[in-house]
């Protein structure tokens, strides 16, 4: 790697990518989108606790089992990952 | 439009909690974070728990740990919250305050999923910290002490992982060996890329151990292995010495110890026998106990159920591990074991609790081993138990939490001077109708009826010296009573008192002496009995007096004042006279400061409205140093030392001042503060009380001079954590008090009123409400009133639970099982759930604690309730049958008046939210009320094609929003029949206000849309809607062009249709129905102007305006999931929005948050904060050091004395 390409556009990307969670990127699909923005969310319910509560209420269940429940979730978000195209 | 924000009930919900030695010494206690306050809790010697110190954070707080550093006497607490810092405090007990030791910054502010503050670990031995967040990454802190002994604290040790969730994490005990931390780690990276499911089937969850080298500085991996996928949360186990180290894995249905290197042990963990196959078991919370021989784990279920664990083990191998059912208990957020033998239940919804142990269930019960675990071709065996009484708890006390508010309605339904506040509260079994009232809640002690109507009462001791009060001295008409106080209260006549004539002033003269002051004469009883009489001259007679311990000043008719002294020997001498220019209102004369001979003021009120200050000094004795004139003439007047500030917790190092109270006659308490040189008074404030005039009286609360203010309903001024509050106590009125001291109530009120002596003590202090509770059978959803007959109807619905049919046939069954079966049979009537302590004990199973039986998530049980709120009294019940559940309700008037008031109540059969919402059908059933309103009728039952969300009266018919369809509909008689409807709505319409020809209807995503009906072409149409996406909770109509609205995420909001535009409209013929037409980017044509802004940090679940003081202006009031009640009060001035937007900006950069989020950004949050001023940071003023006070009062040119004034005065208008 040469020391230019420390500074050049792709490298800053890839440094953005790495250290935060969610960065975008040019080939970016539908889905990878969909996935982030779903964890985001649930980490978002998991951490204001009012939410969680609100929740709790609607699905009568117990705040810790709600947490639990959207802590699951956040493994497949939004179902299975559609099929690579062959490239 | 500027508005003043202020909570008027902090949270009551508990997030977190964490107990330990955080004053020092002995006594434990326990810190709780509440969303966004953090507070400090003690248990006192009865058992009740007492707020030390409550703080508003502006932040939220997730997390809460408490560490100790090796060798040290107290503890410190860690707060992971979402400032994207660490933040370690210390409680001051000096100050009573937290001390914020340590702050660093990590990460951006806001609950993110990869910022840490959703998890805290602490190394047992007080090392180190690690916090993390819901993925990727962990930091670890190590703390140390500097050679000063100060805490310090490392710069962070990264343990990141990414493309990994993280379930929990805990310290593992290891001794002094290098810390570790264990985490409960998925690793999504794989099953994100797999299309065909397999690696998402095969992801494993891990059990990882993170190692601190504390040579190296440097955090590494040190063992990770495969756990199982039900794992939930991780328990610290005893090590280095104490036990075999390690972790405990809680997993659905499991608990396993895990250590590295030692192979696992798991045992089941007992189900309930009603519990549906489908449904795991899960541990929402636990606590440990430790001692030096044993130690034990109590691991609560989503059930409520507690398990202890117990490990038996040799060295470092554990041989067994036993779960053992202990008792059922309410769902917690977080459960603390205390040294002094208490577990603190922190309940998720409704009351806290405190408990004491009885035993430590060592006794016979269910248990499941790992010595027993069976496993068969199905998995593992289970093992069943049923939930019983309490054995090793009882309860000892309760703190209310009226989490969640569901509704609320401000109402004054029992006339009363102030309106009593409506909340639903709770969930399932807990659920409450809780009727708040301003005030303070007092506890009656005694009610004795008297031979006539008395006119005053006062307690006296004996000594100066005595804890208790010896005597209550009544006055009648013409006579005086004397009751001696000891085991019982009676009469006696031994007492020197004369009891021929009334009394106007008794009191404790010097040491041992005792003083009556009647109409013809003082009559002073010296230790030894002698009497000495003091005569009036001539014909005049004794109108009003002032004492104190060692002086007496007295008013005779015409306006003569004479003042005695107490000389040396005891002897009572007449010092001074002085003639006023007419009758003499009232006198006080302040106690006499410690160490000094007298006390240097006298007050005095004249019938020409004027107070006047007289000095008693030898030098100037009666000189008047001071004049007063207030606008009705002084009824009774009060000398109270207030300390202007918060100081220590004896408030030393502040100089108290000294205000003058006076009651007026208007029903106006007037303060002023007397400068205690020259006596000159300054800063005055008044304040409305009553509608009678106040007379004040000095009392005792928690060892401090405090006032009572008697009008038309008794207030108590008191001082509080530093802030002076005045406070209306619930209860009757009364003529006349004095407090009382006795053996059986340390600090209580002795008081007449009719006819009748009472004795009260005042509870709960500092609490702006108290609260009366009516039990309900299900989580309450919504409650209209009825208007003429004030009743109120409730809904009430609860998923996943068995009908009250089938639970009373389980009940019996299982009351059975228990041989229990005869006493069991008397409570079939009893379906409500426990009613009070009563109750409880002859219900070996009350809902309340046991919870209901979880059935199949489509199963719902409802009812519909109306209740006279005056008797407490359900007066009509009905259950919905068949998996139906009531959503909305409203009381409608049909225009043809056939049968007057109806209730329509729509419904939803079948509902399931999960894998996609679905129902079976809906309903919109319409009841009449007969029997005065008291029983409900079902007229008719119409089906609809979705789920009624809300109903609405609109113009003599009924509005419906029915999911995105807004239906009008007039009744028929065989069911409601379609007029019109607009289908346009973009998601679920949740709420729908109506106001002249205009509708304002809610929707669940995407705020509010503004309509119109053309009654003449029988349409419906939208004219207006909101341009921001907000997804409502709460709703309330403020004016023709203005709706005040909140958010799911915390955000209180006021949108308002342009003045042009909403004139457009209603001078347009069509009514703006051809712009309609055109539509706009597919919404309304017009736009509404989001004019009001505040992130409240709570979800807010209902608005509405009200003036909580009588001839107050109106305010909204909102009430939240986590219990806690606000206002917001529209400023009527420039200036004083100049005034507090100046102060609020001062306090913003004098005193920051104490968790470290930035006070701007979090009122922000969402959305930047308009037009609000936060009441809340600017009433943290007191609480700052007295130099910080000046400074800012400085900037603002004026005194901090003046802005403590317009702090107190913003707030009386609110309550």
């Amino acid at each position: 790697m040469q020391a230019s390409d420390r500074f050049n556009i792709n490298s800053q990307l890839e440094h953005l990518q790495a250290k935060y969670v969610g960065t975008g990127h040019a080939d970016l699909n539908r889905f990878e989108w969909a996935v982030n923005i779903q964890r985001d969310s649930y980490a978002s319910y998991i951490g204001h606790y009012p939410i969680l509560a609100y929740f709790a209420i609607a699905e009568n269940e117990s705040i810790g089992r709600e947490r639990y429940n959207f802590m699951q979730k956040m493994l497949l978000p939004c179902g299975l990952p559609p099929e690579r195209e062959e490239d | 439009m500027y508005l003043y924000s202020l909570t008027l009930q902090k949270a009551t919900g508990i997030v977190a909690a964490a107990n330990g030695n955080f004053v020092g010494g002995k006594s434990q206690e326990i810190v709780v974070a509440r969303g966004k306050v953090l507070d400090l809790l003690r248990p006192d010697e009865n058992g009740k728990i007492q707020t030390i110190l409550s703080v508003e954070v502006f932040g939220t707080i997730r997390s809460l740990a408490q560490f100790r550093l090796t060798g040290s006497q107290k503890d410190y607490i860690v707060v992971g919250s979402d400032s994207g810092r660490i933040v370690i405090l210390e409680y001051n007990k000096e100050k009573n305050i937290f001390d914020k030791i340590h702050q660093e910054t990590f990460g951006k502010s806001g609950c993110r999923r990869i910022v840490p503050g959703q998890y805290l670990a602490v190394d047992p031995k007080g090392r180190a910290v690690m916090i993390g967040a819901c993925e990727k990454q962990k930091l670890v802190y190590v703390l140390n002490r500097d050679t000063a002994a100060r805490l310090t604290i490392s710069s962070p040790l990264e343990a990141h992982k990414s493309h990994t969730i993280v379930y929990s994490v805990a310290g593992v005990d290891c001794g002094f060996d290098n810390p570790i931390f264990a985490a409960i780690e998925l690793d999504y990276s794989e099953a994100d890329q797999d299309s065909s499911g397999v690696a998402a089937s095969d992801a494993q969850k891990h059990l990882t151990f993170y190692e601190l080298d504390l040579g190296l500085n440097h955090v590494s991996r040190k063992w990770s292995e495969p756990i199982d996928n039900g794992a939930n949360m991780l328990v610290t186990v005893p090590g280095g010495g104490d036990g075999p180290s390690g972790v405990l894995v809680c997993a659905e249905n499991f608990v396993i110890y895990k250590n590295q290197g030692h192979p696992d042990v798991r045992a089941v963990i007992p189900r309930r026998a009603d519990l549906p196959a489908e449904r795991g078991v899960l541990v929402v919370s636990a606590a440990t106990h430790k001692q030096k021989s044993m130690f034990f784990f109590l691991l609560q279920t989503e059930y409520g159920d507690i398990f202890k664990v117990t490990l038996d083990y040799e060295n470092e191998h554990v041989k067994e591990l036993k779960i053992k059912y202990f008792d059922t208990m309410p769902v917690t957020a977080s459960m603390c074991v205390l040294k002094s033998g208490f577990l603190f239940a922190a309940s998720e919804f409704g009351n806290h609790a405190l408990y004491q142990f009885k035993s430590i269930g060592d006794d016979e019960d269910v248990e499941s081993s790992s010595a027993t675990l069976m496993e068969t071709e199905e998995g593992f065996q289970p093992v069943f138990f049923q939930p019983r009484g309490l054995k090793n708890l009882v309860r000892i006390d309760q703190v209310e939490s009226l989490m969640p508010i569901m509704d609320m309605k401000v109402i004054n339904l029992f006339e009363e001077e102030t309106p009593q506040i409506f909340t639903l509260c709770g969930r399932g079994p807990r659920s409450s109708l809780r009727i708040l009232r301003p005030g303070l809640a007092i506890s009656e002690m005694a009610v004795s009826q008297l031979p006539g109507i008395p006119s005053a009462v006062w307690t006296v001791k004996k000594n100066v010296n005595d804890e208790f009060d010896a005597y209550i001295v009544v006055s009648f008409a013409n006579a005086t009573l004397v009751l001696s106080i000891g085991e019982t209260v009676e009469e006696v006549s031994d007492s020197g008192f004369l009891d021929t004539t009334p009394s106007l002033a008794v009191s404790l003269l010097g040491d041992d002496s005792l003083m009556q002051v009647h109409p013809n004469g003082i009559r002073h009883i010296r230790e030894d009995g002698r009497i000495n009489e003091w005569k009036t001259p001539g014909k005049r007679t004794i109108v009003k007096v002032g004492s104190n311990r060692l002086q007496v000043v007295i008013a005779l008719s015409g306006g003569e004042l004479i003042y005695f002294e107490m000389d040396m020997t005891g002897q009572l001498m007449e010092v001074e006279k002085h003639e006023m220019s007419g009758d003499v209102a009232c006198l006080d004369i302040a106690p006499v400061p410690e160490g000094r001979q007298r006390s240097r003021f006298l007050a005095v009120g004249s019938y020409d409205n004027t107070i006047r200050i007289l000095s008693l000094d030898p030098d100037d004795c009666m000189q008047i140093l001071s004049v007063q004139s207030v606008s009705s003439p002084p009824e009774s007047l009060l000398l109270l030392e207030v300390q202007a500030s918060v100081g220590g917790e004896d408030g030393a190092d502040h100089p108290a001042s000294v205000f003058l109270n006076a009651g007026l006659q208007n029903g106006v308490l007037f303060r002023t503060v007397v400068d205690m040189v020259t006596g000159q008074l300054s800063d005055t404030r008044s304040r409305f009380l009553g509608l009678r005039a106040p007379k004040l009286f000095s009392s005792i609360v928690r060892g401090r001079r405090a006032m009572l203010c008697l009008s038309s309903r008794p207030w108590l001024g008191y001082i509080h954590q530093g802030h002076f509050l005045l406070t209306p106590l619930s209860y009757e009125t009364l003529e006349y008090a004095a407090s009382f001291s006795s053996d059986q109530c340390a600090e209580g009120v002795v008081a007449v009123a009719g006819d009748a002596l009472r004795v009260f003590t005042i509870e709960r202090l500092g609490e702006t409400f108290n609260e009366t509770a009516i039990p309900l059978r299900y989580t309450p959803r919504k409650f209209v009133l009825h208007p003429k007959r004030k009743l109120l109807v409730v809904i009430e619905s609860d998923q996943g639970a068995l009908t009250a049919e089938e639970r009373e046939a389980a009940r019996k069954e299982c009351l059975e099982a228990a041989g229990m079966g005869e006493k069991g049979n008397g409570n079939v009537e009893q379906m409500e759930n426990g009613g009070g302590d009563d109750e409880e004990k002859d219900d070996p199973l009350s809902d309340e604690q046991y919870g209901y039986p979880k059935a199949e998530s489509d199963k719902w049980v409802s009812c519909i309730r109306v209740l006279d709120p005056r008797t407490a009294s359900t007066t009509c019940l009905l259950e919905l049958q068949d998996n139906e559940a009531a959503f909305s309700v409203c009381t409608v008037n049909f225009h043809d008046k056939e049968y007057g008031t109806l209730l329509a109540v729509g419904t939803a059969k079948g509902l399931q939210f999960w894998p996609k919402r679905k129902f079976t059908a809906g309903f919109i059933h319409i009841y009449r009320f007969v029997e005065d309103g008291k029983v409900l009728q079902l007229l008719h039952k119409t089906q609809v094609d979705g789920i009624p969300l809300v109903l609405c009266q609109f113009q003599g018919r009924l509005l419906a929003g029915i999911g995105p369809v807004l239906r009008l509909y007039d009744l028929g008689k065989r069911r409601l029949l379609r007029k019109c409807e607009n289908k346009l709505f973009p998601n679920t319409i949740i709420s729908i206000h109506t106001y002249r020809d205009r509708i304002y209807v809610g929707d669940i995503q995407e705020s509010f849309h503004y309509c119109k009906y053309r009654r003449d072409e029988n349409q419906l149409y939208i004219f207006a809607d909101d341009c921001v996406p907000r997804w409502l909770t709460a709703s309330y109509h403020i004016d023709f062009d203005t709706m005040a609205g909140a958010d799911k995420f915390g955000n209180v909001y006021f949108v308002r249709l342009p003045q042009d535009v909403s004139d457009e409209i209603e001078e347009d013929p069509t009514g703006g129905k051809i712009k309609w037409e055109q539509g706009k980017l597919n919404g309304a044509p017009n736009k509404v102007e989001e004019i009001v802004q505040f992130h409240v940090g709570d979800v807010v679940t209902s608005l509405q305006k009200a003036s909580l003081i009588p001839g107050g202006g109106e305010c909204i009031i909102f009430g939240t999931v986590m219990g806690s009640l606000g206002a917001l009060l529209a400023f009527t001035s420039r200036e004083d929005v100049d005034f507090f937007s100046h102060l609020e900006m001062h306090m913003r950069q004098e005193h920051p948050p104490l968790c470290g989020r930035d006070h701007m950004t979090y009122r922000s949050a969402y959305f930047p904060v308009k037009d609000v001023i936060d009441g809340d940071l600017c009433e943290q003023f007191p609480t700052l050091p007295p130099d910080l006070q000046r400074k800012i009062a400085d900037e603002l040119d004026r005194t901090p004395g003046e802005i403590m004034k317009k702090l107190e005065d913003i707030r009386n208008k609110i309550i």
